[in-house]
């Protein structure tokens, strides 16, 4: 399972969420299905995109949040399991997208690969209750809908190859991103408090 | 030494005052009494972090929403939260109110403080990070608004020192 062929099939979905993803490959194949004002690239700070989310989440009950994370991120921020499990945000799903690899960084094998640590078995441990360790197009699927659909915590630990875009690179400075997508979600907040 | 609940109030004080609902936080013996306010304030969102680098992600997630927020943490945090300051809030243009327990200076009885908070002025200093040190209960609150504005105003980490003087009776 390719993790580009992954966020595509989710993309439709994520129009009307706050996403946020970790560096690299994973942020560069969600852009280059179209950029949205509604995501979030943290391009460095490595094992923070779930805390991001987790803030999001907490402090905006309203929106949807996703964090594309990845094995390498996770490793680096372990805490944040158990964070998210303390104060389990219903309207948060963290999805995993476990290559095995360091692939961004020279595709040193991770902690995970060959099955060494058990991402799944550790956000589990953490006290999350709806973890799904998934390895199909399908499985991811429909492990994505039901997080959507269900208003709890979720976290979704997806096997994926280690591979990565043949190119990087997006017209968005990194500030330009972090401005942008603030203004989106006080104009969506503004939108709210006006219909209600 | 004990912690000063006097003074633990009168910058709690200082935190409402400037709006804050949302603090995050890890657990250090003088942010004690801070820590108990803000579990009891109904009207007061308080996450404690497994390490406090998580907090520098949820403090910019909280901004993004618009959200005002300070974290308390003790300079020890800063020290193991210096990537996410740098490589997130500083390269992202994200402010942090950071109210840091400067521990292991002047009158520190114990020595496994005592590097750290050797370390933690100069530190401030190479980061750029603009910091003041907060001693008089009495002009406590008027530093934390002064950091939580400057913080918003300059897009930039902010760190007010809450020294012995303040913390301890």
């Amino acid at each position: 399972m390719r993790r580009a062929k992954c966020i595509e099939a989710i993309y439709p979905e994520l129009q009307d969420k706050l996403v946020v993803t970790i560096m690299g490959a994973c942020a560069q194949e969600l852009y280059d299905l179209g950029h949205c004002e509604n995501f979030f690239y943290l391009q460095h700070a490595m094992g923070l995109a779930s805390s991001i989310g987790l803030g999001l989440a907490l402090s905006e009950p309203a929106e949807k949040v996703v964090v594309m994370d990845g094995d390498g991120s996770v490793l680096m921020n372990l805490g944040t399991l158990t964070t998210l499990a303390r104060y389990k945000p219903a309207n948060l799903t963290h999805i995993i997208f476990d290559n095995g690899s360091l692939l961004s960084t020279g595709g040193f094998a991770s902690h995970t690969t060959s099955g060494i640590t058990d991402l799944a078995a550790i956000a589990r441990g953490a006290g999350i209750e709806n973890v799904a360790a998934v390895s199909t197009p399908m499985d991811f699927i429909g492990a994505v809908a039901d997080a959507f659909e269900r208003d709890e915590l979720s976290v979704i630990v997806a096997k994926v190859e280690a591979v990565g875009p043949d190119h990087f690179g997006m017209d968005l400075k990194l500030p330009e991103n972090a401005f942008r997508f603030e203004r989106y979600i006080k104009e969506r907040k503004q939108m709210r408090e006006k219909l209600s | 030494m004990t912690v000063s609940l006097d003074n633990s109030k009168a910058v709690y004080q200082g935190i409402k005052d400037v709006g804050v609902h949302f603090i995050t936080a890890l657990p250090e013996t003088w942010l004690v009494y801070l820590l108990q306010l803000a579990e009891e304030d109904p009207e007061m969102r308080l996450v404690e972090v497994a390490k406090e680098e998580e907090a520098i992600g949820i403090a910019a997630g909280a901004h993004f929403t618009g959200t005002p927020h300070v974290l308390l943490m003790q300079n020890h945090g800063f020290l193991a939260a210096i990537n996410g300051i740098v490589s997130l809030a500083m390269l992202y243009r994200i402010p942090l109110c950071m109210l840091i327990a400067h521990r292991g200076h002047m009158g520190e009885p114990y020595p496994w403080h005592t590097q750290g908070g050797i370390v933690t002025e100069p530190i401030l200093r190479a980061l750029n990070i603009p910091f003041d040190y907060a001693r008089d209960p009495k002009q406590v609150g008027k530093q934390i608004k002064q950091a939580y504005t400057y913080s918003l105003s300059a897009l930039s980490p902010v760190a007010l020192l809450l020294s012995r003087d303040l913390m301890e009776d």
